[in-house]
């Protein structure tokens, strides 16, 4: 990182040299990122406008180095907060692609983990555990899904507490290297924030994930039929769109992960529709449409209630 | 005759070379890593050339991607022992091959009082030869 810095300085530019933010805007490539975040999130308005702020930011950033204006990394760690099934891992897969074609981390992976991963059973456990997910995350993102687990503060002998400690030196010291997103539920990241203000205060960007509205979910769902080669049929779609409605009303409710749970069993009923009536012969587009009936068959129309799956989360 | 300056401790790659810088460490590293060979930071104060088997500095470094986590480590383990010998090595987990593929110091004591030449008379008037670091005369963990 050091090398690259002296070798910027190197070539600073005179005053009054332009400089194109287009081209290098362009350069970047980061409008296919962004233009593909667009087609493939649907909603999600706030968070693509903090999205296009960061890359907008990190672009002039990059131009004022080469007038050697700024020498300060910015601070990118971030926090996602919103309901289950709102695109949170989705956003955290996509943001360390823009941040790698920014150049701002080197490698652009993305290393997930959960509380399990991070803190040790036993005394001397969690520091090791920590650092090598630390260290294996460099060069790209650490999400940490669920990251208030990390603080347990009904057990005192918890050792999450020391697992936070070495996130946040890492954070402060180790800027370059990774960038860290905590993910979770509004409410209790908002507790584990009120416990942990050294965390709060690291982090720059707290961005919060809307729920879906019942349009959304319906244009979703079709884009995740159209990946897997599926359509619905128009009646199906109808049928969707209310079961989508009657759903939403329903407990457990997770928004796009119900959606795709909701077309798996949909898929499974075409399955033993096609399989009941096997004497015809089938064509393709048999194949390829879900008829209304494949979703007029969920327990959410006949019981209101929800199908015999439990729904996680 | 001198036939090593300063005393060098030659072993591993690069060792006839000036230290290596962190910017060359780190591009040694993202080589190693771009074979998916795993990483590992060892160290010693006993600067013998055989031996082979070193102290390791926490587990070897396994399903990294930037050389900023090695690094990170190295450094650290210069700071818990700054007067020892430490070295890089990279593991290939290759069918076939399985063993370390690369090896380089990073770190070496100040001052390497080197080997001295050590003869033994046997049989007849045989005459055995080995060599002998005179840091190891004194116990481990002050030699240096």
């Amino acid at each position: 990182m050091s090398d690259t810095n002296s070798s910027a300085s190197a070539t600073v530019l005179a005053d009054d040299a332009p400089v194109n933010l287009e081209a290098e805007f362009e350069a970047s490539n980061v409008k296919e990122v962004l233009d593909k975040l667009d087609r493939e999130l649907i909603g999600l308005k706030p968070v693509k406008t903090r999205i296009r702020e960061i890359a907008a930011l990190l672009l002039v950033d990059r131009l004022r180095k080469q007038f050697a204006l700024t020498s300060e990394t910015p601070t990118l760690h971030m926090n996602f907060t919103g309901n289950p099934g709102t695109g949170k891992t989705t956003v955290a897969l996509r943001m360390a692609e823009i941040l790698h074609r920014l150049g701002y981390v080197r490698e652009g992976h993305l290393v997930s983990v959960t509380r399990d991963d991070l803190v040790g059973q036993y005394i001397g456990h969690t520091a090791p555990k920590t650092k090598e997910v630390i260290k294996k995350a460099m060069g790209g993102v650490l999400f940490i899904d669920e990251a208030y687990y990390l603080y347990k503060p009904e057990n005192e002998r918890d050792y999450g507490a020391e697992s936070i400690e070495i996130l946040l030196q890492v954070m402060e010291n180790n800027r370059d290297d990774l960038v860290v997103i905590l993910a979770g539920y509004k409410d209790r990241m908002d507790k584990f924030f009120h416990s942990n203000p050294g965390m709060r205060s690291r982090i720059a960007h707290h961005i919060d994930f809307p729920d879906y509205s019942a349009e959304e979910l319906l244009h979703i769902a079709k884009l995740m039929l159209a990946a897997q080669n599926y359509r619905f049929s128009p009646d199906a779609e109808k049928a969707f769109f209310e079961y989508i409605t009657l759903r939403m009303k329903l407990e457990h409710f997770a928004n796009a992960r119900s959606v795709r749970n909701a077309l798996d069993r949909a898929r499974l009923r075409q399955a033993n529709r096609l399989f009941a009536g096997a004497s015809k012969s089938l064509s393709k587009t048999d194949l390829m449409t879900l008829e209304a009936e494949d979703i007029l068959a969920s327990r959410v129309f006949i019981e209101g209630k929800l199908d015999n799956e439990p729904e996680d989360d | 005759m001198m036939t090593n300056q300063g005393n060098r401790v030659t072993q591993g790659q690069f060792s006839f070379l000036p230290d290596l810088t962190d910017a060359q460490i780190t591009a040694q590293i993202k080589y190693a890593l771009g074979k998916g060979w795993a990483l590992s930071v060892e160290y010693t104060d006993d600067p013998h050339p055989r031996n082979t088997y070193w102290e390791m500095f926490g587990n070897p470094m396994f399903d990294l991607k930037d050389p900023a986590g090695i690094l990170m480590e190295v450094n650290n383990c210069r700071k818990t022992f700054p007067n020892h010998y430490i070295r890089v090595s990279a593991f290939s987990a290759v069918r076939g091959v399985e063993s370390v593929t690369m090896s380089y110091i990073v770190n070496r004591p100040k001052k390497e009082p080197g080997f001295g030449l050590v003869r033994q008379e046997t049989d007849g008037r045989t005459m055995r030869y080995t060599i002998h670091s005179y840091a190891t005369d004194k116990p481990e963990g002050e030699r240096y």
